[in-house]
């Protein structure tokens, strides 16, 4: 099993990461879904949780953001300790949320969608520079949210928290019940937010979607990390990942 | 057998009733008739039996919100028509009291079949705003046809007549003594309803109305049947309540006597069989001692209201019942 | 000329049609508010009523101990009981958030209760004259019927400020934000948007637009304890018809009802008190989740 905090060391040598996640345990009522979670995330980074349902993914991501309350331990943003803050003031250090689903608002149009959230950074992007990396939002600005179809729903999804002005994105199964040209495309926003600096936390269930973008892959079993794979030894381990997620 | 119930967040605390929780309330049952026999040789007859009918009103109004999950604003509709049917009965048809407080009752309860077929085709909020609308109905119409409800003065000196013909209620304690058997015919009525089988669906109804309906239950029914039942003990409660005081009048069908169920449910404990009890006894007092302070009833009561939802949710009877870990 | 209309004269018919008009802003402009509260607190806002007689009173008391005229208590009042609005959800509203909302309609119950209670003590039950202002105490003869420039006011203010908040909610930011937290307040908190402080300004807006109404109630009711209680059970009734879905619908809903109330004073008024309430339960037979509700 690999040592969590010796990776991140590995990683990011001379710094803090931009976050660091220790001894997280968080719980959704009676039960408790994350065990002691433990990874690191440097800045410009783009790295996967990998797991099977249920593993406790999508709970890391809601932890992180304060979307889930009941939390404990440590979640490290920028040297700042966010575990007893709200939401909002954890989305205000920076931190772009993507939820499961897209979280696109019905009873909102694409361009009240676009411009709802605050800025939170000073590097948000213009309306012009969305529609450069999202051409298909430009035309259907007038359009009820929940019209557009998955993938862009997907778009605008991402295109909110960049223009919002995160650096550091966390996107939860971008491409889930989406057609593979769309994934393509998807694939290569996140190669390009990636060589602009962004960071981005991704969890996954499409493994050659991960692989094709992500420095490094961590894998969770039952609410901890249980392993991690460099990108550059993917396809020493291949066997050993396709074991933990089962296919 | 060990009790291990836990309360789960969301259902008021003691509605859990486990085999061994029944000795206990037969316990205090048996208590309770004693304490009540004994009451009136040390309490004025009229007060208690005051009581005993804001009791029964409670209870009725508690079966609904405490074990069905339906918050009724409109019970007022059941127990004032009841009061305002005994009342005409009695004093010009001049039917013996027994049949003046059936004759309310029957009544109310056809009163509740026709409001709780169309209250619960809506839940929670709309529900509460449906029942509160449809009592004003019964005000509204109770305004307008003094014909039948002598308007402003109601309906006064009502006789209170013999029992079966034979014995004289203008004597209190004889009244007294029949009060307290229609009492405990309602409360253990309304017992043996929320322990039934069929009690045990109203509240897993009100727990989670999918699982029931998925289940296979008919969940409608159900419902109507629980409403027609609270809204006849309501109304049994009214028609009593206007023989014993010899009085209808509008007050009994204005909302504000709809607040009074509830208040004294929430005071005592809702979802528990004793709580509205404990609960009529505490606010009539109450109110006994407030009788000259005028509009700060109104007051007090509102802020009774605000402190029970704010920090005293369980009640009375609902926080011991948590205390000894037993459905009370 | 027509001077009746099957034999009910042109001009009652015309002045009952205005009265049921003006009862139907008030209708509108307090569902309108319960909606908006409802539609972020999940609650019925039971102070509603007493809200709207707090606007009265405040109106009554500003005039007669202050020499605040009609115009300025327009703009205070709702500002003053608004923010009344604002401590009570900071201090009370807020502790049940969590927990079933029923038990907001018996908190907010209770205060009404309370606010009642008050007023009947400090100002008896009986009704104060509230002047209605110089400006607009004359009236037009308008041929058909006489016309009231203060009736006419409070339809156009009413109507007015119902659009207004319409608009902001449909089309500006702000709105928009609204909007979104209704759907799903906990994403748009993860966007770093103050929900808990949305939640406080909504809360106390829709008090303000109860206050605004009772200060233009105050020259044409009596101002009396009971005047927003007796209200709001009719205006419960009218969002149970409406469903509490759509802002233009409550609006819609409000003024339609009204109409038919003032229609129904001229051909059968024995029925006038209660025709609402025979449309609610006709409405619930058809369409329970309301004419503009969606169903779930």
């Amino acid at each position: 099993m690999a040592e969590p905090a010796a990776s991140a060391m590995r990683s990011a040598p001379d710094a803090e990461p931009m976050l660091a996640v220790r001894g997280l345990n968080a719980f959704y009522g009676e039960s408790h879904v994350l065990h002691g979670m433990e990874f690191d995330v440097s800045r410009g980074e783009v790295i996967t949780l990998l797991g099977r349902n249920g593993a406790g993914k999508t709970t890391t991501l809601r932890a992180i953001i304060g979307q889930l309350r009941n939390r404990r331990g440590s979640i490290r943003f920028g040297g700042v300790e966010t575990i007893g803050l709200p939401a909002r003031r954890i989305a205000r250090l920076g931190i772009g949320y993507v939820p499961e689903e897209r979280g696109i608002f019905a009873s909102l149009s694409v361009l009240e969608n676009l411009h709802l959230p605050p800025a939170v950074g000073p590097s948000a992007m213009s309306d012009d520079e969305i529609f450069e990396l999202f051409p298909n939002l430009r035309e259907r600005l007038d359009s009820q949210g929940t019209k557009l179809s998955g993938g862009e729903q997907q778009m605008l999804a991402i295109a909110r928290i960049l223009r919002a002005g995160s650096r550091f994105l966390l996107l939860d199964e971008p491409t889930e019940g989406l057609a593979p040209v769309i994934i393509e495309q998807i694939s290569r926003t996140i190669r390009i937010l990636k060589e602009r600096g962004y960071t981005i936390v991704l969890v996954e269930q499409n493994f050659r979607f991960a692989s094709s973008v992500a420095d490094r892959h961590y894998v969770v079993e039952q609410g901890r990390v249980v392993d991690m794979v460099d990108a550059g030894v993917l396809e020493q381990n291949l066997g050993k990942l396709q074991k933990y997620l089962g296919i | 057998m060990a009790n291990t119930t836990t309360v789960s967040p969301g259902i008021a605390p003691g509605t859990a009733l486990e085999q061994d929780d029944k000795p206990l309330h037969r316990v205090i049952f048996v208590a309770l008739a004693l304490l009540l026999i004994a009451a009136p040789f040390a309490l004025y007859p009229v007060f208690i039996m005051k009581v005993l009918c804001f009791a029964l009103f409670a209870s009725a109004f508690n079966v609904l919100f405490g074990y069905v999950g339906l918050l009724s604003f409109g019970h007022a509709a059941f127990f004032g028509l009841a009061s305002y049917v005994a009342a005409y009965t009695a004093k010009f048809w001049g039917v013996t009291p027994e049949l003046a407080i059936l004759l309310g009752t029957a009544a109310g309860a056809a009163l509740g079949l026709a409001f709780g077929a169309i209250a619960i085709r809506r839940q929670g909020i709309y529900f509460a705003m449906i029942t509160l609308a449809l009592a004003q109905m019964v005000y509204f119409f109770s305004v307008q046809r003094p014909d039948f409800t002598n308007g402003e003065d109601g309906i006064q000196a009502i006789p209170r007549g013999h029992l079966f013909g034979i014995f004289d209620l203008s004597n209190d304690m004889t009244l007294y003594w029949t009060v307290l058997v229609i009492f405990f015919a309602g409360t253990l009525l309304m017992h043996r309803l929320v322990h039934s089988p069929f009690g045990q669906v109203l509240q897993a109804v009100r727990d989670n109305e999918g699982r029931a309906i998925s289940l296979g239950y008919r969940v409608q029914r159900y419902k109507l049947v629980a409403f027609v039942v609270s809204a006849a003990v309501a109304a049994l409660a009214g028609a009593t309540k206007a023989i014993i005081f010899q009085v209808a009048t509008l007050v009994d069908v204005h909302w504000s006597m709809s607040g009074e169920p509830i208040l004294m449910a929430l005071v005592g404990g809702v979802g528990t069989i004793f709580g509205p009890l404990v609960g009529a006894a505490v606010i009539t007092t109450l109110q006994n001692y407030l009788v000259s302070a005028g509009s700060w009833v109104t007051v007090i009561q509102g802020l009774i209201f605000i402190f029970c939802v704010l920090i005293f949710r369980a009640g009375i009877v609902g926080t011991v019942a948590h205390r000894i870990r037993r459905g009370l | 000329m027509l001077t009746d209309l099957i034999g009910i004269p042109i001009q009652a018919l015309a002045g009952q049609l205005l009265l049921g008009l003006i009862n139907g802003s008030f209708y509108a402009m307090l569902s309108l508010g319960l909606a908006i509260i409802f539609g972020l607190l999940h609650i019925i806002n039971f102070t509603h009523g007493a809200q709207y007689t707090m606007g009265a009173f405040a109106a009554w008391i500003g005039m007669t101990y202050f020499g605040v005229n009609y115009w300025w208590a327009l703009i205070l009042v709702p500002l003053v009981v608004g923010l009344i609005g604002v401590a009570i959800e900071r201090l009370m509203l807020v502790r049940i958030r969590d927990i079933a909302p029923l038990y907001g309609l018996l908190l907010t119950f209770g205060l009404a209760l309370v606010i009642q209670g008050l007023f009947r003590h400090y100002f008896g039950a009986s009704g104060l004259r509230y002047p209605i202002p110089p400006l607009l105490s004359s009236g037009s003869n308008l041929g058909f019927m006489f016309l009231p420039h203060y009736r006419a006011w409070v339809l156009v203010a009413s109507i007015v400020v119902c659009l207004a908040t319409w608009l902001v909610i449909e089309r500006t930011r702000i709105g928009a934000t609204l909007r979104a937290a209704q759907e799903n307040p906990g994403l748009v908190e993860a966007f770093g948007i103050h929900v808990p402080r949305l939640i406080t300004i909504t809360y106390g807006t829709g008090v303000a637009l109860a206050a605004f109404a009772g200060v233009l109630a105050a020259p044409i009711y009596s101002v009396q304890p009971q005047m927003g209680a007796d209200l709001l059970i009719v205006v419960f009734a009218v969002v149970v018809i409406g469903g509490m879905g759509s802002i233009l619908g409550s609006i819609l809903t409000g003024l339609g009802l009204g109409l038919i109330e003032g229609l129904t004073k001229v051909f059968y008024p024995e029925a006038s008190s209660v025709i609402i309430f025979v449309i609610m339960i006709l409405v619930l037979m058809v369409k329970p989740e309301g004419l503009f509700g969606r169903a779930h």
